[in-house]
């Protein structure tokens, strides 16, 4: 989702509506993530924690993960994506429908982390837009879940067209 | 408004693209699937729910571990080791260091062998609760998860205060460890070992006798003994079949010469016998584990030798010869005589050998890590075929690949 | 008890194995290519050595013949293991395969294959099974360079990346 795009210019009323409506529109969706969690490595131990009683994510409403793209809404990439994986994670995105966010879940999935080789992707962001960065290896769940704030404040902050591209 | 799909290569190919039966369909699962524990693709053929025959596909987290090896120096790759089996870390830096200190012929001190022994049935409990929980969980007995789960997290808290990182540790050094306990360290294990077997303890209450966790594990997944020796299954899933083979046992290392423990068998191969052996080989590494607090002696932790050991920090900022020593141990890498070894240890899922050729020098030639999970996929057709569709699910969450270990 | 094993091995292989050495509590033996198969079957049948370990190679690119081709086997009866080494060339890097014998030996010779190119002979399903259909070369031999990738997915233009 881009936040910038060609604001109408400043009309009075329907400005106003139209700002009201992205922030009713971003607290709905920004409290009520379906996570879809492609799960590679290491990290996937840290976000099995950061999903337990612990650190519970579903404080955030970021609980309930959708196995399948086509209900859910945050992709979280936990772990590294060599060169293999690749071509599974950019159907995975592209099957996922709008509005949706990406989540680079530790280091590998950031950069490539310590494997800088012929079979690691440096980064998923080579291959799909990225809207959050989580690094650590593997990061400890207050990190996920400070993660998942920023994630909601940039949410809550966005544009969110819903009848057409001005609205 | 949206771009067509693009067009993406096939990673793979299967070794069967048409039906072998009249109605038969031919299935994808994975690789990107929550049963199959990240990134193995099966490819099953379907007559109705009845699967006729698999072909498994791993590789999709294969990360070059080897390759990075051969360009770093032997103790710089010890975090490389550690993201092998990322579930049990410190097993696998102690079978890597031990593998290393066979070819320089290091002995090591006595309470750096004791706590070895006593961080590796710590790991060893947290891949069995990490394992027992995810296939639980895929069954739909999520408490049995939120249990375990947080025992594991008081594990792993408690490691990162010794090793101070929760799931890879690095904390194994060429000749002992990183650094000694702290204060208070073992008062608390014994707190989480007493809290851990409340919890398995509900776990085991919840579940062994529940008859829909019998009906779907029971008889589900067989496989004989000589089945499982032809196709390499060892660690639980070869215990699980009758035979007592334990590595901690035939040919023990470390400590385990000197502690009492059982070895869990089971009675058929199926999947109840591979839960139960882990639930059981939980208590028996809780049992070594206040064995070894009782006998852990003091002294040294690291083997006192300028090889390997880094020296004291006091003395490096004062003497020449050990900032010299420290830094010939930084920048080179511990010298290791030429030659060749092959070490392995009872890893969580079975033999972790790791086979290491040397040239002389600080930086390996050659670091193969024989992985258990590995040569489980190359077997796990013979537990699926035959089988529901539905039992792919329990039976793959009881062979516990994981992903680092498989595909390395 | 483990000396007894390898005295007996080595007194039986001592006609077709080049070298037999104890070292680190594994008996290693040297044999030739052609002598592969009877070697290991008379482990097996024999000394009871029924569990496949592993087969991985070792690359020595200043030497000829210049892959060590490394298989080892543990017996579940006297708890030994053995290594077995043979040499192959790089024109033919050919050895026989263990398949007939052992089940396990499916996956690890598709990884041999992958990463250091070694063909083994009656083995007909040598796919990539750690690397990817379209990759070229093997990436553990010493001429391959560590940081040579061989993306599936083209990259994205980067939004940060200098012309």
């Amino acid at each position: 989702m881009t936040t910038q795009g060609n604001r109408p210019a400043p009309e009075g009323a329907f400005e106003y509506l139209t700002t009201k409506k992205d922030e009713f529109v971003g607290w709905a969706r920004k409290f009520s993530l379906f996570p879809y969690p492609f799960v590679t490595a290491c990290c996937a131990m840290e976000f099995m924690s950061v999903s337990s009683t612990l650190y519970d994510t579903d404080r955030f409403g970021a609980a309930l993960p959708r196995f399948t793209p086509r209900q859910s809404d945050l992709l979280m990439v936990v772990g590294t994506v060599t060169h293999k994986q690749a071509p599974i994670l950019k159907k995975v995105y592209e099957q996922m429908c709008e509005p949706k966010w990406v989540v680079a879940f530790g280091v590998c999935a950031t950069s490539g982390g310590f494997y800088q080789n012929y079979a690691t992707l440096p980064g998923i962001d080579k291959i799909i837009p990225v809207d959050l960065y989580i690094p650590g290896c593997p990061p400890r769940p207050e990190m996920v879940i400070d993660g998942i704030m920023k994630l909601q404040d940039k949410i809550a902050r966005e544009r969110h067209p819903i009848i057409n591209e001005k609205f | 408004m949206s771009a067509p799909l693009t067009q993406l290569p096939n990673p793979i190919r299967p070794a069967f693209d048409r039906s072998s039966q009249e109605g038969s369909v031919i299935v994808n699962i994975g690789p990107s699937h929550p049963a199959t524990h990240g990134t193995i693709q099966i490819v099953a053929e379907l007559s109705g729910e009845r699967v006729l025959r698999t072909d498994v596909h791993c590789g999709y987290l294969h990360r070059g571990f080897e390759k990075e090896c051969e360009s770093h120096t032997w103790h710089n790759l010890i975090p490389y080791v550690d993201r092998l089996n990322y579930c049990s870390a410190l097993i696998n830096d102690f079978a890597y260091c031990e593998a290393v200190e066979k070819l320089m012929g290091i002995e090591l001190t006595p309470r750096a062998k004791y706590l070895r022994t006593l961080l590796a049935e710590y790991s060893r409990i947290a891949d069995h609760l990490t394992c027992t929980a995810a296939a639980l969980m895929e069954l739909g007995a999520m408490t049995a998860f939120l249990y375990m789960v947080t025992i594991r997290d008081y594990i792993y808290e408690h490691l990162a205060d010794l090793t101070g990182a929760r799931v890879t540790y690095s904390y194994g050094r060429i000749g002992g460890l990183a650094h000694d306990l702290p204060a208070g360290w073992l008062k608390r294990l014994g707190e989480i070992l007493d809290e851990m077997e409340t919890f398995t303890g509900r776990v085991h209450g919840l579940v062994d006798r529940n008859r829909i966790f019998i009906d779907r594990m029971r008889n589900v997944g067989v496989v004989s003994t000589a089945d499982a020796v032809n196709w390499g299954f060892t660690g639980p899933i070869l215990r699980s079949t009758g035979v007592p083979r334990d590595l901690r046992k035939d040919t023990p290392y470390l400590a385990y010469a000197e502690l009492d423990f059982e070895v869990p068998v089971g009675i058929k191969g199926d999947n109840y016998d591979r839960y139960y052996v882990r639930m059981r080989e939980i208590d028996e590494s809780a049992h070594m584990i206040r064995q070894l607090m009782e006998m852990l002696p003091d002294g040294p932790l690291c083997v006192d030798d300028r090889r390997c050991t880094f020296p004291d920090k006091q003395l490096v900022y004062t003497e020449i010869e050990s900032l010299i020593n420290h830094f010939k141990l930084v920048m080179e890498g511990p010298q290791v005589p030429p030659g060749e070894v092959y070490s392995a240890h009872e890893g969580a899922n079975g033999e972790l050998g790791f086979y290491i050729v040397s040239v002389g020098g600080g930086v390996p030639w050659k670091v193969h890590c024989r992985s258990p999970s590995f040569v489980h996929m190359g077997g796990v057709h013979r537990m699926l075929d035959g089988y529901q569709l539905a039992d792919i699910v329990p039976t793959f969450g009881s062979v516990n690949m994981i992903g680092g270990e498989c595909d390395r | 008890m483990s000396e007894a094993v390898f005295e007996q091995v080595s007194e039986h292989l001592a006609g077709v194995a080049q070298e037999a050495t104890v070292a680190h509590g594994v008996l290693a033996l040297l044999v030739e290519p052609a002598n592969l198969l009877a070697v290991v079957r008379a482990l097996k049948d024999s000394f009871g050595f029924d569990m496949f370990l592993d087969v991985t190679a070792v690359d020595w690119p200043e030497r000829e013949p210049r892959f060590d081709v490394v298989w080892h086997f543990y017996s579940t009866r006297h708890f030994v293991r053995v290594r077995v080494k043979t040499r192959v060339p790089l024109a033919d890097p050919t050895v026989d395969t263990l398949v007939p014998l052992y089940g396990s030996a499916r996956y690890m010779e598709r990884e041999c294959h992958d990463m250091y190119g070694i063909r083994f002979r009656g083995n007909d399903d040598l796919r990539p099974i750690l690397l990817y259909e379209g990759f070229e070369g093997h990436p553990l031999r010493k001429d391959y360079p560590k940081q040579k990738e061989q993306p599936l997915v083209p990259y994205r233009p980067q939004p940060d990346a200098k012309p």
